[in-house]
């Protein structure tokens, strides 16, 4: 773990979460908690088609959870599902800019776990297996 | 109890440092302060080489053969038990049952004596400081049962509130199965007190130990206590040992959890005789190597005299209240009088999400625990998701504490609190 974890960026998406509160017309909707950290995600999108056309979450965590759930609102939005699915851990390290660690991964995947959950249960389908470490 | 008025004698920390390899490790390019020893201790060369000499010297299996090797491993597992016997009070040695941890000395009284002794309508009273490991057997059993679960209140500065304690016992219950020190707190409970009056009520007295017995002298005699749980990687031994402490009669009279070689008297084709205490409950070939190292981790510990290391311990604890007092932002949980609490001690920062602080120690080389310490209930109680925990031991110094501060400090100021 080297001490640039927590850079501004993430730092700046922890205080100043983007994309936070509620969707009152999402027609997908998922929440998962993180058993080591105790975190909270919720996630509620707003699927059109083939489309994330809105996407909202909330929750209460880590800096390391907040910041990547939130940049991954930014990221996702307007985005094809099929893209989203395709989402893994390098994903997540890449777009948080530093790799978190082994210890701290399952808060670092939570947001995109939560934001898979919801597309597939929208989809009627059943979630493959620890869908972060594809 | 006789040994308080033993005069204390300071340990000697930076001998006791030299007897411990693993802290001279460097975290990065930071020396490892390492403040975990709640979680697990560190252990000590007397331990790693008692283990080490068993496997290259008398390597065999336990009360089977004669041959010369077996009888050597033999000696020394017993010695082993007679050591921890003595270390803890117990009257006999043939009163220690060895099992994994202190989780599975719980549930072996939770499911051998607790399910064959209580009824429908029967109450179980626990605190609300319990570890998970004293909450979810009783649950468990509750469920199968019917039996009800009390929790003693607990006041804001984390001691136990007497007058719950107190009504809960009007209730009469069959047993109190409480913390000796709370892992995540720190309290000490009055356990003699306490037992004191259950045993008037007729109830039934456990005690999980896992956090008193590596830390301060404890005489389960003096105590009063019916069943005592031990965890061994907590005082300098290995991990995947520990005892389960039973007062003679009961354990004489409960039916084995778990049935095999070892156990056994005579088998036939229908049924069995069992084999007297302890090894009754001891089916299977034990965690010999273990053992070993449990006697060795008893035999540093008695050396330094436990009187000893809970002064150290005191001094050091009382130290750290103060100096994380200074910590801007920073909120202490537990009592601050130092005679009712051990060397374990929660804190939050800010909004700091402990396991964000836990990473930015870790950083500085700094090891503590961040999380719900297995006792969420208690978190509950306190009204926080997590805390950040650092445990001290024999080997922490005040300059390590001052190193802890001096980080927390940074961490404050990058998360702006």
């Amino acid at each position: 773990m080297s001490a640039g974890v927590y850079k501004e960026t993430i730092l700046d998406h922890y205080r100043h979460p983007r994309n936070y509160g509620d969707l009152p017309d999402a027609n997908a909707r998922a929440k998962e908690a993180n058993v080591i950290c105790g975190d909270t995600i919720e996630m509620q999108l707003k699927l059109n088609g083939k489309r994330i056309q809105e996407v909202k979450f909330r929750g209460q965590g880590c800096a390391i959870s907040v910041a990547s759930a939130s940049m991954l609102t930014e990221l996702s939005k307007g985005k094809p599902i099929s893209e989203i699915k395709k989402l893994g851990k390098k994903d997540i390290i890449h777009l948080l800019g530093t790799d978190p660690g082994p210890a701290r991964a399952e808060c670092a995947l939570l947001g995109l776990k939560v934001m898979k959950m919801a597309i597939y249960s929208h989809l009627g389908i059943e979630m493959p297996q620890d869908p972060g470490e594809t | 109890m006789a040994v308080l008025e033993e005069t204390t004698m300071a340990l000697n920390v930076d001998k006791i440092r030299h007897d411990f390899p693993i802290l001279k490790r460097k975290i990065g390019r930071k020396p490892l302060v390492y403040l975990d020893s709640a979680a697990t201790s560190q252990k000590p060369k007397a331990v790693v080489d008692a283990i080490e000499r068993y496997y290259r010297e008398y390597n065999a299996n336990v009360h089977r053969s004669v041959h010369r090797l077996s009888e050597e491993a033999t000696i020394g597992f017993e010695q082993s038990r007679e050591k921890f016997a003595r270390f803890i009070g117990a009257k006999s040695p043939k009163e220690v049952v060895f099992v994994r941890n202190a989780t599975e000395a719980l549930n072996l009284v939770v499911l051998s004596w607790a399910r064959a002794n209580l009824r429908s309508g029967d109450r179980v009273v626990l605190t609300e400081m319990e570890h998970h490991s004293n909450i979810v057997p009783w649950q468990m059993l509750a469920k199968e049962k019917g039996i009800k679960l009390d929790y003693v209140a607990i006041n804001d500065d984390g001691l136990l509130n007497w007058e719950s304690f107190k009504e809960l016992m009007k209730e009469r219950p069959q047993v109190l199965s409480v913390a000796h020190v709370s892992n995540a707190l720190g309290t000490i409970n009055p356990i003699r007190e306490m037992a004191r009056e259950a045993h008037s009520v007729g109830a039934t007295v456990i005690v999980d130990a896992a956090q008193s017995v590596p830390h301060m002298p404890v005489d389960v005699t003096d105590l009063e206590c019916d069943f005592m749980a031990v965890s061994g990687h907590k005082m300098l031994a290995p991990t995947g040992i520990g005892a389960l402490y039973g007062r003679y009669d009961l354990l004489d009279h409960m039916e084995p959890l778990m049935g095999g070689g070892e156990m056994i008297k005579e088998v036939h084709l229908q049924d069995a005789r069992w084999n007297d205490l302890p090894w009754k409950f001891e089916a299977g070939t034990p965690n010999i190597e273990g053992v070993i190292g449990l006697g060795a981790a008893v035999d540093y510990l008695s050396n330094l005299g436990m009187q000893n290391v809970r002064q150290h311990e005191k001094n050091i604890t009382k130290y750290a209240l103060e100096q994380l007092e200074s910590v801007k932002g920073l909120v202490l949980y537990g009592t601050k009088d130092i005679e009712k609490r051990g060397a374990a001690i929660s804190f939050n920062l800010g909004d700091i999400h402990a396991h964000d602080l836990a990473t930015i120690l870790d950083t500085q080389g700094i090891a503590i625990r961040s999380g719900h310490h297995c006792a969420q209930p208690l978190m509950e109680r306190l009204k926080v998701p997590a805390t950040s925990r650092a445990s001290f031991y024999i080997y922490n110094t005040k300059h390590e504490v001052d190193i802890l501060v001096k980080a927390l400090e940074t961490a404050g100021k990058m998360f702006k609190v």
